[in-house]
């Protein structure tokens, strides 16, 4: 078993929420003196940093969300004179302003740490040949891996991202041991080597850690076929530090997350009300180390769960699932949370409708129905109703057994479902509140 | 060879049906027999015509999920019972018929009837050895 911090990994849980809980109180001193917004928002809620006494006190704070990074843009919630920030990366912002991070010494120091944690975990040692084909710049990926790669003593590769064959080219001629980059690049990388007759055993690649976007256990299990390699996930964002938020180990079932350095929590996105351990809700994290930017409380607006429950790579920092979706897709129908993904995967699951659905939400009678449009494809089309009558059936059951509540699935014709720009339109909600 | 039926899937919307009937139409095909079975929400729309393979590839083109069907067209007696004679010989040799229908024009005394079953060539055996009358593909195209 390799880890980079045993100590800190493998720590007592009540030593760890011993540092959790000093290291927190001096965050909230810190944001309560050095930022108005959050004196402000806690002096709303009539608290004080004297208040926060306990890890479950955290409670009490108020959320920070991407909201609040976009009124203070772009420097408005750093708790650090400017001259002590040595970086600042950026989000892209096509929804508006882009969201602006800035890091102290101390912070890319923390960064190195986090991201070693991760390498070591996916494979990673002072001898690896580390490819970091994530995009380097103000996107955080590139630089993260870059960092976390020097900090194990690796060598180091700075590609980025794009030129694929000559990517190829270099993994052989370098002996690359450890990719880095999204988990469909990886994917792209391999269809690349096929159009150019190369060999997997060309390759010196033992593991790759790949994330910044969601991806699935079957593209998991296809990574791991096309390179011959061992596939890790990571989970990160710009806000709380970038990659290195939470990682993972051999076990391959969750992430287990920094807890020392960020603390998490389960939240019902409706209600803010925490979540007990293994419900599925919005991801919210307190970073409790950080010095230029420290967040309270920031919800990511990603859905998982948490498990706390030992693992068996022996490290005893909580895991998360992989992001089941997004807060901005989620629809309250019937008093129960839906999100598009839940019906997506049912539908991949099924291995015989093309994902092209839709989800119209309306109100009959003062009850909330659901109807899910799904594509028929000719793959599945019969010339007999009753074939489809028992697709329409297997796929209600299936939908109804995952989501809880009871469906009406309709089939459509195909291109009926709207597409926006190659998207299509998941829901339509058609209740007036 | 088997006579090809077909089969269009049709969400149950207004104008769908002129829809299918336009493309065909648009591109020469002529169509010789048809029948729909519905549900409340879709439709299957099954068609005999002159010209099968085009009629799938256009209707492909226009964006309907659409397949073809291995049937049988038979034609029977146009007299009280000739229908029933062929469908007792399929009942005492146990083929069921998943569905059938009947053709729009005929020929003198003779109505011609499409005929869906799970196996097509026992079907046919059994009709040839019972002397029903088995129309070829070329001369259901042609009608």
């Amino acid at each position: 078993m390799n880890y980079w911090d045993k100590h800190m990994e493998c720590i007592d849980r009540e030593a760890l929420h011993n540092i959790q809980l000093k290291r927190l109180t001096e965050t909230v001193k810190r944001v309560y003196t050095g930022v108005p917004y959050y004196r402000s928002k806690m002096q709303e809620l009539g608290i004080i940093p004297e208040d926060i006494k306990e890890l479950d006190d955290l409670k009490r704070l108020p959320f920070t969300t991407k909201q609040s990074l976009r009124d203070n843009y772009p420097y408005g919630l750093f708790t650090v004179p400017l001259s002590e920030i040595v970086r600042i990366h950026a989000s892209s912002g096509t929804t508006g302003k882009p969201t602006v991070v800035g890091y102290t010494k101390y912070d890319i120091g923390i960064w190195s740490e986090v991201m070693a944690r991760a390498l070591v975990a996916g494979g990673g040692n002072k001898d690896s040949f580390v490819q970091v084909s994530y995009g380097y710049g103000l996107f955080t990926g590139g630089l993260g891996f870059h960092y976390g790669a020097e900090r194990i003593g690796a060598s180091v590769i700075p590609i980025s991202s794009g030129n694929t064959r000559r990517q190829i080219q270099l993994m052989i001629d370098f002996g690359t041991t450890l990719l880095a980059c999204t988990p469909s690049y990886a994917l792209y990388i391999a269809e690349t080597m096929e159009e150019m007759g190369i060999d997997k055993t060309q390759l010196k690649l033992r593991s790759g850690i790949f994330g910044a976007e969601p991806w699935s256990e079957n593209m998991r299990k296809e990574i791991e076929s096309k390179l011959n390699i061992k596939a890790y996930d990571i989970y990160g964002i710009s806000e709380i530090i970038g990659p290195g938020v939470a990682f993972e180990c051999e076990c391959q079932n969750g992430m287990h997350i920094n807890e020392d350095h960020f603390l998490p929590e389960i939240i019902d996105p409706d209600t803010g009300e925490v979540l007990e351990e293994g419900k599925y809700g919005e991801l919210v994290f307190t970073t409790i180390t950080k010095e230029g930017l420290p967040l309270i409380r920031y919800r990511t607006r990603d859905i998982t769960a948490l498990h706390y429950d030992r693992c068996d790579c022996g490290r005893t920092l909580v895991k998360m699932e992989k992001i089941i979706g997004r807060t901005d897709d989620m629809i309250v129908i019937r008093g129960v949370n839906v999100f598009p993904s839940q019906i997506e995967s049912v539908l991949l699951e099924m291995g015989d409708v093309e994902p092209h659905y839709q989800l119209i939400v309306d109100r009959v009678n003062n009850l909330d129905v659901l109807e899910v449009l799904v594509e028929v494809s000719e793959r599945i089309f019969s010339d007999e109703v009753k074939r489809l009558e028992q697709l329409e059936n297997k796929l209600t059951r299936a939908i109804e057994d995952t989501l809880g509540i009871s469906v009406k699935v309709r089939l459509v014709e195909p291109k009926t479902i709207e597409r926006s720009e190659g998207k299509a339109k998941r829901i339509i909600d058609k209740r007036i509140f | 060879m088997y006579v090809k039926q077909i089969s269009v899937f049709l969400e149950n919307r207004s104008g769908r049906l002129a829809e299918v009937t336009n493309v065909l139409g648009n591109n020469g095909i002529d169509i010789s027999a048809l029948s729909i079975a519905d549900t409340t929400d879709f439709g299957i729309l099954r068609l005999i015509v002159n010209k099968p393979d085009l009629a799938l590839r256009v209707l492909k083109e226009n964006g309907f999920t659409v397949s073809a069907t291995d049937v049988i067209a038979i034609s029977v007696e146009d007299k009280p019972g000739g229908l029933a004679k062929v469908l007792n010989i399929l009942h005492r040799c146990n083929i069921s018929v998943e569905y059938m229908y009947a053709f729009v024009g005929k020929i003198t005394n003779e109505a011609l009837v499409i005929l869906k079953v799970e196996d097509v060539d026992r079907t046919m055996d059994v009709l040839r050895e019972n002397n029903v009358k088995i129309l070829s593909p070329e001369e259901v195209y042609s009608l």
